[in-house]
């Protein structure tokens, strides 16, 4: 198991723990359950932890595949730097954001589930593993072309005069020329 | 369509069987529990919160009982063996064992969740109740069962227990809680970004699922899901709902009675369950059976070719094993498609490095002194695949990309066999070979299988019975100058054989087009061992070219995947 990245893991499980948090919640205030304020609290953790988790990371081996539609939000998971950057932060933050999910039980699932994947975060940041945004590749694989494109050649190439050009009568073999690339016919 | 429907038919059909029955239970449980006479009281507590609680763990039954079918991999090969005689649409169906148990598995996380919200809201209307925030009734009813003589009703038998403190006392409540836990971390880990990178994770984390059907056998076992029983004199909620204060002492209102369901999940999965477990111990039987090297050859690019010999082994063309290698990891095994031919009496596979398993053995292999015995290995399998259809059609195109051309190397050896000694089971007139890959590198021993076959079909005088094109997709300005200069020469400059290197993508439809034209009546099948992109591309090529008419042209297509 040498080579897994565990916060690709960790971001699927907080992931959907942040839709089950969600849902847990919108039960417990549409339901007008006992204690709705923790549901209502979980609704908003949960669209949190989702916008948190949304973007994923670029992995450090292999190619990174990107959510639908996941720029903007890498644009801004990027903008807090090393909150968002560092895993003992999600870590923690995860960890602390599940707590008042457990009083109720609406929610106590998405608790659970959010602190799991804090667990696998933390697995990921002791082993130096940090989030590394994908960003669009600059097109640099065209070649460059130079500026003289926009100024084409005012003279022909400079060539001896016409008459020392033009192929002579008299010397046949000095005038004939050997293809460079032997021509055959199409079969 | 029609075409549509010869390619797809059968395999929408189940699907509708499928969603047909799903939707049957649902129905069907939801009125049971909606309309039922027996739960006119459980349903003034609860409202239809019941029946939706109760209509997806039909569902919910139903499905976990079809999860672990398609992963039954002997079983699944038992089935394929015994429908040769009925017809290749059936035995198609048996390749997508893996769609069906994804599907499975997305049905089983939607009935989770509906059952889940359905009881939270019974819980918590149970919390209620037993408080009296609701009517008379109400409370009445959840106060039966507090005296000797009673059974009670609602579940919550005290006032300080709290719907968190009901889930984590009661058997239903605690088994529900583990067994979603398990599924949440199962379908996390199964997300295709983790599969395909991170496999260990996906597998050893999959093992949950014995969690999963522990939990799931003993989660009805509390009873939790009340309904009322027969008394004597029979007490009917219709009249006695609005008499509270005379039950016990009117004569036709005796005090209700109360008892939960028998828990049916079990019926349900047991079945499976055994199959599973047969499954695996003769995974485990294989494992100890013992396994001889024949030959070791470390070919071009660090390509590991290893004969094995295993007692009582038998194979067929195309067929996969899984490979154990106890010295290097004690629960992994890997798959890898056979090489060789059923008609040799050892068995081959050829291993790339790919991955910290493969580059482990390739390394201790390399150590290896001549001649000596490789490290000790288990072999379970074989399995069977789409490749081992072949021989059924009377022409066959094979596309083989990249890594995919590793089957067809046992079908051309195979097909080289059979000709040989003119083995009547042969249908195959004609073949078709198409090889794709970036570059030949890793694959120099598959150019000399073809260089051989080649050879000796030239020899033998079927020159036409094998028609194969090459394809490289990766090829740049240097390679291109390097051909256009040995344009003449007899044989490729890249592969050495006679058949020239195309460049770049195959165009399909030229290709159909000119098997059409010259074989205008026959069957065709197309197999494909490659990436999921150029699946969908020849599927679609496959119902293009496809005739509706019945003594005209007609393809089929197959594919493998890993």
């Amino acid at each position: 198991m040498g080579k897994i990245e565990w916060a690709m893991w960790a971001n699927e499980q907080a992931l959907a723990s942040g839709l089950i948090l969600l849902t847990g919640g919108i039960v417990g205030v549409a339901g007008q359950f006992r204690d709705w304020q923790f549901a209502a609290y979980a609704v908003a953790a949960g669209v949190f932890v989702c916008l948190l988790e949304y973007p994923r990371g670029k992995r450090n081996k292999g190619t990174s595949v990107e959510r639908t539609g996941q720029y903007c939000f890498t644009v801004c998971v990027k903008s807090f730097g090393p909150l968002t950057r560092n895993y003992y932060v999600r870590a923690f933050i995860h960890a602390g954001i599940c707590v008042p999910g457990g009083f109720m039980l609406a929610t106590i699932l998405g608790c659970v589930c959010l602190g799991i994947a804090s667990l696998i975060y933390l697995a990921a940041a002791i082993r130096g593993e940090h989030w590394e945004p994908i960003l669009p590749r600059k097109d640099s694989a065209r070649k460059p072309v130079a500026d003289s494109i926009n100024r084409p050649p005012q003279n022909p190439p400079p060539r001896p005069p016409a008459e020392m050009r033009r192929k002579r009568a008299e010397d046949l073999e000095g005038a004939a020329y050997v293809n460079p690339i032997p021509v055959t016919a199409n079969e | 369509m029609g075409n549509w429907i010869i390619n797809h038919g059968l395999t929408y059909f189940i699907l509708v069987v499928w969603m047909a029955i799903n939707t049957f239970l649902f129905v069907w449980f939801y009125f049971l529990y909606d309309l039922g006479d027996r739960f006119i009281y459980t349903r003034h507590i609860l409202g239809s919160a019941l029946s939706w609680a109760r209509a997806p763990a039909a569902v919910l039954n139903f499905n976990c009982m079809l999860i672990l079918l398609p992963v039954c991999r002997n079983l699944l090969s038992l089935i394929r063996g015994s429908f040769m005689c009925c017809g290749r649409t059936i035995r198609k169906q048996l390749d997508k064992n893996i769609s069906f148990h994804k599907l499975v598995a997305y049905m089983i996380a939607l009935m989770t969740a509906v059952h889940i919200i359905a009881h939270l809201v019974n819980a918590e209307r149970y919390y209620n109740s037993r408080h009296g925030d609701y009517d008379e009734l109400s409370t009445a009813l959840s106060n039966l069962g507090d005296t000797a003589n009673t059974t009670y009703l609602n579940p919550i038998r005290s006032l300080s227990t709290t719907p968190i403190l009901l889930v984590f006392t009661s058997i239903a409540g605690l088994t529900g809680v583990v067994i979603t836990l398990a599924l949440i971390l199962m379908i996390t880990s199964s997300m295709e970004v983790i599969r395909r990178s991170y496999f260990e994770v996906f597998w050893f984390t999959h093992h949950l699922f014995i969690v999963f059907f522990a939990g799931l056998v003993f989660h009805g076992a509390g009873r939790i899901v009340r309904g009322q029983t027969a008394t004597d004199p029979p007490h009917d909620p219709k009249h006695c709902d609005d008499e509270v204060d005379e039950w016990g002492m009117e004569e036709n209102c005796p005090i209700p009675q109360f008892a939960g369901g028998f828990p049916q999940t079990w019926m349900w999965v047991i079945g499976p369950m055994v199959l599973y477990v047969c499954e695996r111990l003769l995974r485990f039987v294989r494992y100890l059976q013992s396994v001889q090297y024949r030959k070791i050859v470390i070919r071009p690019s660090k390509v590991l070719e290893l004969q094995l010999m295993k007692n009582g082994f038998k194979m067929d063309v195309g067929q996969y094993v899984f490979l154990n290698c106890p010295s290097i990891s004690q629960l992994e095994w890997h798959p890898f498609t056979m090489t060789s031919a059923p008609e040799e009496d050892f068995f081959s596979v050829h291993i790339r490095s790919a991955g910290d398993w493969t580059q482990k053995l390739i390394s201790v292999v390399e150590q290896l002194p001549a001649g000596a015995q490789g490290p000790k290995m288990s072999v379970d399998g074989p399995f069977g695949t789409a490749s081992e259809d072949v021989f059924d059609y009377e022409v066959a195109m094979l596309v083989g990309a990249g890594i995919g051309v590793t089957p067809f190397a046992s079908v051309l050896k195979s097909i080289w066999y059979k000709s040989k000694e003119s083995n009547p089971k042969l249908s195959t007139r004609k073949i078709y070979f198409y090889w794709l890959c970036r570059e030949t590198h890793a694959f120099e021993w598959f150019a000399d299988l073809l260089q051989v076959l080649e050879r000796e079909m030239e020899e033998r005088g079927m020159g036409d019975f094998l028609t194969y094109k090459l394809f490289l997709t990766g090829w740049d300005q240097s390679q291109a100058t390097h051909v256009m200069v040995h344009a003449d020469k007899d044989t490729d400059v890249i592969t050495g054989l006679k058949q020239k290197t195309n460049y770049g993508r195959p165009n399909w439809d030229k290709e159909f087009e000119q098997v059409r034209a010259e074989n205008p009546t026959s069957v065709v099948g197309t197999f494909l061992c490659g990436p999921a992109a150029l699946a969908s591309v020849l599927a679609k090529k496959c119902v293009k070219y496809t005739d509706v008419d019945p003594r005209k042209t007609k393809f089929y297509f197959n594919q493998e995947n890993f």
